[in-house]
């Protein structure tokens, strides 16, 4: 997603200016007609009637958003309560999408401080060996973490072996197995914005700070944060926004307890519940909740440039 | 005072958290690499080196239906990287070298949306799209939502490439009485062939790599190689996997590292 926020490409000139429709026109008709018109189509749908076992019926009904907020009882006539479940599994998503965020950060910054201050060629080759692991298939990723982390997986055997456990730990299945897994998905998208204000960052900064005796730390926290905080926020969003849509590391490490959004919505079409308006309804949510963020994010960008 | 000159480049635990780093992004994948050698029916147990595994993959009992799912991936993938990367060739051209026209913006956003909206999403409205017009979930289905998702990936390098072009040399073309066609054809493509390289592997990666937006339009009876191992590993996983997985994983660092020393000759013959 790196990059693809902001628009600054300064086109100095128009050589194709007459054409430009025509080169334009096959990325607007597929994108439009296979993307756009579907999403439209999924608002459509989340105001629809549900048919039991998948689908729906052209009819007005506002019950997918009803039943994502209130509980009606069994037969749906009793008063409306406030319902947790699906608010919790939203509220769960957001805890451990912000928890993967927070260990990337604390992980990632560092990394991209140490990159940035490599020399020359061995910059680029860091940064690859940084992106490498992003371009392996996610699915063989997540199972890798998960064959890594079982209870009588290599982790814990050679954990045992060394002597610094007596008994496995229990990782799979836990909140932490999927915020681990979540991580392990998008650290690089942490890592590279970092790296890039860094680079940009001027050390004259740090080194007026140290005259007028600010400490090392205080440098850090006082100069370079804030200074390279644009890359900071990007990380964190690039980061946050695909952690919470995530299927398979909760599917794969997690278990029933650790639920997320993309699960509930992947249950109403493929698995048992075959509740499309709610599915429908849900994955409305959830864009809305992205397009604010990154709305959020180039309106900061486009503050920044100015 | 006469404190010594400290380093403010230099923080003490960034290098350790660096090579965390490192070893958290590639243990996993190594441990998958070594295990896959296992000659042994568990795959906890270790009981030495052994191929077994590769020749289960090509020979053994479920090799017809991985054969079968890694053509059907190849094949989408090749079909959705050419296909997408010459229609973000065509777009990247009309938003670098046509100056301002109308729809610009608009046309940007599009570009980029399917990179905008989560995977999940995109997912569940391209099934219900699909439902809606009573198309048939299949092979095609899952190519179209392949070829949507690929443009961005194969746009961006390709835009950065021909933003770093000067366009004096289509210039020149046109002066010697080159049409608009031919100064794209004779001297903006050839130009541009490692960055549209480039394009093209990252979507192909892209396109292997996509499990759930396939997952959901695939319909019944028709795997690509992650639907497949997802299949496979939802009973658990077994020795196989690591080998498919192993395989997977080098054809990924050898497109990526194609696609990396593409991209830097590219900068060197400018």
């Amino acid at each position: 997603m790196a990059g693809a926020i902001t628009n600054n490409s300064k086109s100095n000139s128009g050589i194709y200016a007459g054409s430009a429709h025509v080169l334009m026109l096959p990325s607007w008709l597929i994108i439009g007609f296979f993307l756009l018109i579907p999403v439209l189509l999924m608002l459509v749908y989340s105001f629809l009637t549900k048919e039991f076992r998948g689908g729906v019926i052209w009819e007005f009904s506002l019950d997918a958003y009803d039943q994502f907020f209130f509980y009606r009882g069994l037969f749906g006539d009793e008063p409306p309560v406030f319902e947790w479940t699906y608010v919790g599994i939203f509220w769960r998503s957001i805890w451990q999408a912000g928890a993967a965020t927070i260990f990337c950060l604390i992980i990632g910054f560092p990394t991209a401080w140490f990159i940035a201050m490599r020399r020359g060629a061995n910059k680029s080759v860091w940064l690859f060996l940084i992106t490498i692991p992003y371009w392996v298939n996610l699915l063989i990723r997540t199972i890798s973490m998960k064959f890594l982390i079982r209870d009588n997986g290599p982790l814990n055997e050679w954990l045992l072996w060394m002597g610094a456990i007596n008994e496995p730990i229990h990782m799979i299945n836990t909140n932490f197995a999927v915020q681990l897994g979540l991580f392990y998905s998008y650290l690089p998208f942490m890592v590279l914005p970092i790296y890039a204000s860094v680079e940009r960052y001027n050390f004259a900064l740090s080194e007026a700070a140290a005259d007028l005796y600010a400490s090392h730390w205080e440098t850090l926290r006082l100069i370079i944060l804030p200074a390279v905080k644009p890359g900071i926020i990007a990380g964190c969003i690039l980061v946050f926004v695909p952690s919470l849509g995530a299927f398979l590391a909760p599917d794969l490490l997690g278990g029933a307890k650790t639920f997320m959004i993309g699960s509930l919505i992947e249950e109403q079409f493929k698995g048992n519940a075959g509740n499309w308006p709610f599915g429908a309804a849900a994955s409305m949510i959830l864009l809305s909740m992205v397009l604010a963020m990154l709305t959020y994010y180039a309106r900061q960008q486009s503050k920044e440039v100015s | 005072m006469a404190s010594k000159k400290i380093d403010l480049r230099y923080f003490p635990g960034f290098l350790p958290l660096t090579y965390l780093c490192l070893f958290l992004l590639y243990a996993p994948l190594i441990i998958v690499l070594v295990y896959s050698f296992n000659d042994s029916v568990s795959i906890t147990k270790w009981g030495g080196l052994s191929l077994r595994w590769y020749s289960d993959v090509f020979f053994g009992p479920e090799a017809p239906k991985f054969q079968t799912a890694a053509f059907n991936s190849l094949t989408i993938a090749v079909i959705a990287a050419t296909v997408s990367t010459t229609i973000a060739t065509l777009a990247a051209t009309a938003m670098i070298r046509a100056g301002n026209f109308k729809g610009r913006s608009f046309g940007f956003v599009l570009i980029n949306l399917p990179i905008m909206v989560p995977e999940i999403v995109t997912a569940v409205a391209t099934l219900i799209f699909f439902s809606a017009i009573g198309f048939t979930t299949g092979y095609l289905t899952i190519l179209i939502a392949h070829i949507v998702f690929c443009i961005p990936f194969a746009y961006l390098p390709i835009a950065a490439r021909m933003q770093s072009i000067d366009n004096t040399y289509e210039q020149a073309a046109l002066d010697l009485y080159a049409t608009k066609f031919e100064a794209f054809k004779l001297v903006l493509l050839p130009l541009m062939a490692p960055g549209i390289l480039s394009g093209f592997l990252l979507a192909f990666i892209i396109s292997l790599d996509d499990f759930i937006i396939t997952n959901f339009v695939k319909g019944a009876g028709i795997e690509t190689l992650p639907t497949a191992i997802f299949g496979s590993v939802k009973r658990g996983i077994q020795p196989n996997i690591m080998a498919i997985s192993t395989l997977l994983l080098l054809v990924s660092v050898v497109f990526v590292t194609l696609s990396y020393l593409v991209g830097r000759a590219g900068e060197k013959s400018k």
